[in-house]
């Protein structure tokens, strides 16, 4: 069996060391915002999860592309360890954000445009899993995933552009966004390093856990492999 | 909720249910990691077995 390499042990290591770090710094170190009090501090992680979402996705087209070039099974792997990565992430960023909502917006969930294809982009991801698992033959399986995370990346910046196409209450922090938006803020330097800092470990916390995926995918396939070699 | 507001709003309770949120997930993501890979560690186990004998 595979040893585990020690660049990702200290990967590990350095990603829970950075978001304790983090979470410090957006506990602590942020100021209190001045109208939205202490939900506010969730948005740091909120944004950082939304980012790692979307890059997990891309590395699925990526990775999409990669595979009908080559036919290499390893693409696979690692496309579907993107979307396994970016849907835990565009949870975390969906379920962040409504807790925020509730007290800022007095709802838990509202059909804004933002939300909306947000969530259309999550459901789209499931159904790559879900109707992944159908299709028996590895190579079919492939050349489907292949296609399909290519096609349904379209969610994906439809759902980053939502808040500057579409009319919504959704706050916009890159660009600007509707006037009518509810819960925007402008950030102090402080509020804006935890903010980029919290980017830097959310990414590094990513990266990790990708691996880690990755990993087990290529133990996944030794496994098939051996199966096959042992019933033919 | 802003109009005629005295200072932040009392939301604690929010950014606790926030990043319970966000570690409970993390940790579980990272669980279901560790249990898949020992599975598939025991799979290779019982494979080597019957490819001894």
């Amino acid at each position: 069996m595979e040893r585990k390499p020690r660049l990702l042990t200290v990967l590990d290591v350095l990603s829970i060391v950075l978001l304790a770090v983090a979470t410090w710094m957006a506990l602590f170190w942020a100021p209190m915002e001045a109208l939205m009090g202490n939900v506010q501090r969730v948005f740091y992680f909120h944004v950082a999860a939304g980012w790692v979402g979307m890059m997990g996705f891309l590395l699925a087209v990526i990775a999409g592309i990669a595979y009908l070039r080559t036919g290499a099974g390893k693409w696979d792997i690692v496309g579907l360890s993107g979307v396994e990565i970016g849907l835990v992430f565009a949870f975390i960023n969906i379920v962040t954000g409504s807790i925020w909502a509730r007290p800022i917006w007095n709802t838990w969930w509202t059909w804004d445009p933002r939300l909306v294809t947000a969530t259309i982009m999550f459901l789209v991801y499931v159904a790559y899993l879900m109707l992944r698992e159908g299709i028996d033959d590895p190579n079919r399986r492939a050349r489907f995933g292949a296609i399909y995370a290519i096609v349904g990346f379209v969610s994906v910046p439809l759902t980053f552009l939502s808040i500057r196409i579409f009319r919504t209450i959704h706050p916009t922090l890159v660009g600007s966004g509707d006037p009518a938006a509810l819960g925007a803020f402008d950030m102090t330097p402080n509020m804006r390093m935890v903010f980029f800092f919290s980017l830097f470990v959310f990414t590094v916390i990513g990266i990790d856990l990708l691996w880690h995926r990755i990993r087990l995918g290529w133990l996944k396939d030794q496994v098939e492999q051996r199966k096959f070699q042992l019933m033919s | 909720m802003f109009f005629l507001q005295q200072g932040p709003a009392e939301t604690t309770d929010y950014m606790i249910l926030g990043l319970a949120v966000i570690f409970v997930t993390m940790l579980l993501h990272v669980i279901s990691l560790r249990v898949r890979r020992r599975n598939l560690e025991k799979d290779i186990e019982l494979l080597e077995e019957l490819e001894g004998k």
